[in-house]
């Protein structure tokens, strides 16, 4: 396919998508969640929540990573990877709350939780702090705009407040990811035993970790092939080492867990529940295999294939502990109406347009162009430099 | 005092008065075709439920210590003194989670409606404080459903299973389920029999979620620490090299 020919069949399928999503939302809010969704009584939660909350939350966890890994443990080879990973937060965020108004049933109500208080529900923390860290991460992403737009001083005076911000919205992510997992601590007998454990939110806090690093990955390789860009390859090539250790991390936790609560023996079962684990699984172990090969990181595709494979394991993972792995005790079988797939892919493909769109138009990933060390100022990096240079 | 409901399946005709007295206070329709539907929805709050000879009958069990109160992010739902869980829906948002969280597959949810609220039983919450009984009972001919305090029914319980071994299942449905509910059953046969979940937890479920959430002080705390500190660690480096850059 020549390029001319694919830039209009994305374009035109991300125009289909779009309409189709937007009679979609017609026939949601005009008509109600019974006749836009599969859901019952017995099933009340479906993919809005399942994929695009609960996913999408996960897969805009590297703007903590990495924000962490860059201004907290100092890591400045990170640096140039920390401002895509905030952008895609950022916009996971607002598309994540954006997803709400269309599940909840009074969405116009979504503040509620900020002044009629639960402190026992974790719906109520996930709520506050999902609505502070995305404060957060618009304080993180301003000095895009701010640079873009070249407000030298109210940039500068943003920096100088950066680091509590930037601890703020560590500890605010490690809650709501982490939270994300106890939401299904209630279900002891719902749950599918595969599932269901009082480790969730470790397992939940892990797995995000691992999918920001995933999706760092994952936007490094798309803007290189959109922006004709070089890959930060030995970039990509150390993340990738990371991210094999997060993953076998993860799965230790997961078989030490599932092993401690005999529920191994529930894969003797019938029923589909076992392949759906078998395929988390794979999904997982797979690319922290490839990973922690040496061929795999010297090749970019097959980082790329590798990342893919684990970014559908995470999901996989998230859709059975919050849809699938809930079936069995519901009574009924669950499956999306062409209205909740439609609003989802449009979240999906919008997710990337404006990803597109931002990276094109802020300076994004040229950061060290701009800002050639963002929160050291020059003189001292210069001194840091002669330092290094009389060997000490 | 806290007020319950004891239902005795063995005394149970199944001629649905309690149905259809429970649609008359919600001011729900109530016919025969919704009468045979025998299950709960967001029209009809409560149901009995045949199994050949036996009937059973579902409503909220009004739990101790609720899992749908627990989790509401509003405190929509709230557990009162005197024994209901009532719902305030001016508060819901209507993210549904206390129909997933609740372990016996209550609240139900106005599915066609474009602002649609929870719906479930609310122990007649307006009769039964003042020492009034709710509605289905009144409407209870046979004796099957009847409002009293929680532990005078459980001793009542108890003396109809011992005065009549023979006829009942040596067990009261609601004392040790979740924590214990406000909503106590007598039944002939082992209750998972009649339709009634005996895989629930003897405990309550709230404490699950707490044993996590009461680590949020915690994790701010240490978490504040152990960043700051990492980074005047990690950035150390370029702090000494900046005083020596200065002498
Ligand atoms: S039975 Fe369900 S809805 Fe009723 S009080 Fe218990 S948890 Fe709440
Ligand atoms: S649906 Fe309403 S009552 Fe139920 S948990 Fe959500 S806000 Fe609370
Ligand atoms: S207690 Fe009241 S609301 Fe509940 S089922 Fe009986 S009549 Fe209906």
């Amino acid at each position: 396919m020549n390029n001319a020919l694919r830039t209009y069949f994305w374009r035109g399928s991300f125009a289909i998508i779009m309409l189709v999503a937007l009679y979609a939302t017609f026939v949601r809010f005009y008509y109600g969640l019974g006749a836009s969704t599969n859901l019952s009584d017995q099933f009340p939660w479906g993919i809005w929540v399942g994929f695009d909350v609960l996913c999408g939350v996960g897969l805009a966890a590297g703007g903590f990573t990495l924000a962490a890994i860059v201004h907290i443990f100092n890591l400045k080879a990170y640096k140039a990877v920390v401002r895509p990973a905030i952008l895609t937060a950022f916009l996971g965020y607002l598309l994540v709350t954006v997803a709400l108004m269309f599940d909840l049933g009074r969405p116009y109500r979504v503040w509620h939780p900020l002044i009629m208080w639960n402190p026992r529900s974790v719906m109520f923390e996930v709520g506050w702090c999902v609505t502070l860290y995305t404060s957060v991460l618009f304080l993180e992403f301003l000095p895009m705009v701010l640079e873009k737009l070249g407000l030298v001083k109210a940039h500068r005076v943003l920096k100088n407040v950066m680091l509590p911000i930037i601890i703020l919205g560590v500890i605010l992510s490690t809650l709501h990811q982490s939270s994300l997992g106890s939401v299904f601590l209630i279900l002891p007998t719902k749950l599918h035993p595969l599932w269901y454990s009082p480790l969730l939110p470790v397992l939940f806090y892990v797995s995000a970790i691992a999918t920001g690093l995933a999706m760092t990955i994952f936007e490094s390789w798309h803007s290189a092939k959109a922006f004709g860009r070089q890959l930060e390859f030995p970039l990509v090539q150390k993340m990738t080492r990371v991210l094999a250790v997060v993953i076998a991390v993860y799965l230790t936790m997961r078989f030490l867990d599932l092993y401690h609560r005999g529920a191994l023996s529930t894969l003797n079962n019938p029923g589909w529940e076992r392949w759906l684990f078998g395929l988390e699984i794979v999904l997982m172990a797979v690319p922290m295999l490839m990973f922690f090969r040496e061929r795999t990181r010297e090749n970019p595709q097959a980082i790329y294939v590798g990342t893919v494979l684990f970014l559908l394991g995470f999901v996989t993972h998230r859709l059975n502990v919050s849809v699938t792995g809930l079936e069995a005790s519901s009574g009924v079988h669950y499956v999306p109406k062409w209205t909740e797939i439609s609003v989802t892919l449009a979240m999906v493909a919008f997710g990337f347009f404006v990803f597109r769109m931002a990276a094109h138009y802020l300076p994004v990933f040229e950061a060290e162009e701009h800002q050639p060390v963002p929160e050291v100022p020059v003189l001292e990096d210069r001194a840091y430099a002669h330092s290094l240079a009389r060997g000490d | 005092m806290s007020k319950a409901i004891l239902y005795d399946s063995t005394l149970c005709v199944g001629c649905r008065q309690c149905e259809e007295a429970c649609s008359t206070r919600w001011k729900l329709p109530y016919n025969e075709k919704i009468a045979a539907e025998e299950k709960i929805s967001s029209h009809k709050l409560t149901t009995i439920r045949t199994f050949g000879e036996k009937f059973s009958r579902k409503l909220c069990m009004h739990c101790q210590d609720p899992a749908c109160a627990s989790v509401c992010p509003v405190a929509a739902l709230q557990k009162t003194a005197a024994g209901p869980v009532v719902y305030d829906e001016d508060r819901c948002m209507g993210c549904r989670y206390c129909m997933v969280a609740c372990p016996f597959q209550v609240p139900t949810y106005e599915w066609e409606a474009r602002l649609p609220k929870v719906r479930k039983c609310d122990m007649c919450s307006d009769r039964v404080p003042g020492g009034g009984v709710t509605r289905c009972s009144e409407a209870c001919a046979y004796g099957a459903t009847i409002t009293g305090n929680r532990d005078e029914l459980i001793a009542e319980a108890r003396k109809r299973i011992a005065d009549k071994p023979k006829d009942y299942y040596p067990k009261i449905y609601g004392v040790e389920e979740v924590g214990g509910t406000s909503v106590l059953i007598l039944a002939s046969v082992p209750f998972d029999q009649i339709g009634y979940n005996t895989k629930v937890i003897k405990t309550a479920l709230p404490a699950l979620t707490w044993n996590a959430l009461q680590h949020v002080p915690d994790v701010v705390v240490m978490g504040s620490v152990l960043m700051g500190g990492i980074h005047w660690i990690s950035h150390r480096k370029e702090e000494v090299a900046r005083k020596e850059g200065r002498s």
